[in-house]
């Protein structure tokens, strides 16, 4: 199969990865985290290999992108008004429902990452394990404890 | 069911067209689009523009297939390709004045890379032919020294990366019929009677 263009790339993963960073940093933080990880794939997509699966490749950067977004965060003393575009309120339903925010940042990180790169990207255990450093059943258990807790503590407009 | 929690994280248009458009820029500076397109409506249908960071490097009709001319330049250029409206502003907007019969020429970088050899020294001929004029193939084939390369002018023209901007059009039958055309018989017509008029 030859390598498509970039642009469908973004098209067909550019929200699942928005979710993923949603879940995994924050609504603030998702979109720097988002573009760092779509600026990064963009360089390296000339070498993908053609038998690549392209969501798990962008989750796996958005895992480590998510980390240096996370670590500039943690550095930067001051919150200023100069940052140019925070999630609009009404663009974003997931800022109008703190709730779900609270509910995931609660959660142990890496529960917090197995949860959004299953339940989210619908990557297989054994991938995640990859990515947190663990065994596929440590990945297994760590979705499972975050949902399980989050099931707790999130209630709120679940049901039409 | 967990489904319904992360409903709430959905990514409405609106931000996604703002990322994408953050994605346009930082590509950009950094250099890695190699490729920007977009689309523009015009009298002879959507017209497909790309461009490198050389200069314009298509043209496509839509009979084309837009996605089929973007897979191959994928495939020949580079699959870093974004729409990404922004690089093609100038070209875009002189196509615009062309079309209203406010412009003769077109006065934007090209990037010939798609057409080598005997190919781009048609399209470099073409190039010199004027506004409103018009030349027959054999007369193409005698000023690019191969007098007798008539056919292979014709699928030069066919095969011309930047239609309407490099102006294939303009190249006719010695009988005066229009001949082929990359966009169709119906777009040449088009647009020689657009220089007609």
């Amino acid at each position: 199969m030859k390598v498509r263009p970039f642009e469908e790339v973004v098209a067909e993963h550019g929200a699942t990865v928005l979710r993923v960073c949603r879940a995994v940093v924050g609504p603030i933080d998702a979109e720097d985290a988002w573009s760092e990880t779509f600026l990064s794939a963009m360089r390296a997509y000339p070498k993908l290999p053609d038998d690549a699966n392209v969501e798990a490749w962008l989750v796996t950067i958005a895992h480590r992108r998510a980390l240096d977004v996370g670590r500039a965060r943690s550095r930067r003393p001051v919150p200023t008004d100069t940052v140019p575009d925070r999630p609009s309120p009404h663009a974003d339903p997931a800022a109008r429902d703190p709730d779900l925010w609270a509910a995931l940042q609660r959660l142990p990180t890496k529960q917090r990452q197995a949860v959004a790169y299953h339940h989210i990207a619908g990557l297989p255990f054994a991938e995640i394990a990859e990515l947190l450093d663990n065994s596929p059943d440590a990945a297994r258990r760590a979705a499972a404890d975050g949902i399980k807790s989050l099931r707790k503590t999130y209630q709120k407009d679940q049901t039409p | 069911m967990t489904a319904n929690i992360f409903d709430d994280l959905h990514a409405d248009d609106e931000t996604m067209g703002k990322l994408h458009r953050r994605l346009e820029h930082a590509a950009d500076t950094d250099g890695v689009l190699d490729v920007a397109y977009r689309t523009i409506d015009t009298p002879v249908g959507t017209l497909l523009l790309a461009a490198t960071p050389v200069g314009l490097v298509r043209v496509a009709y839509d009979v084309e297939g837009h996605d089929a001319v973007l897979s191959r330049l994928a495939d020949v250029v580079s699959p870093r390709i974004l729409r990404s409206p922004l690089r093609l502003d100038t070209v875009a907007r002189q196509l615009d004045e062309y079309f209203a019969k406010r412009r003769t020429t077109f006065d934007v970088p090209v990037d010939l890379r798609l057409a080598d050899g005997f190919r781009r020294s048609v399209i470099e001929h073409l190039r010199d032919i004027g506004y409103g004029h018009r030349e027959s193939y054999a007369t193409v084939a005698a000023a690019v020294g191969s007098p007798k390369a008539v056919r292979a002018v014709g699928t030069a023209c066919a095969r011309n990366p930047l239609p309407v901007v490099i102006p294939c059009h303009r190249v006719v039958r010695s009988d005066g019929s229009t001949g082929q055309y990359a966009g169709g018989p119906v777009a040449k017509a088009a647009l020689l009677d657009l220089e007609a008029a």
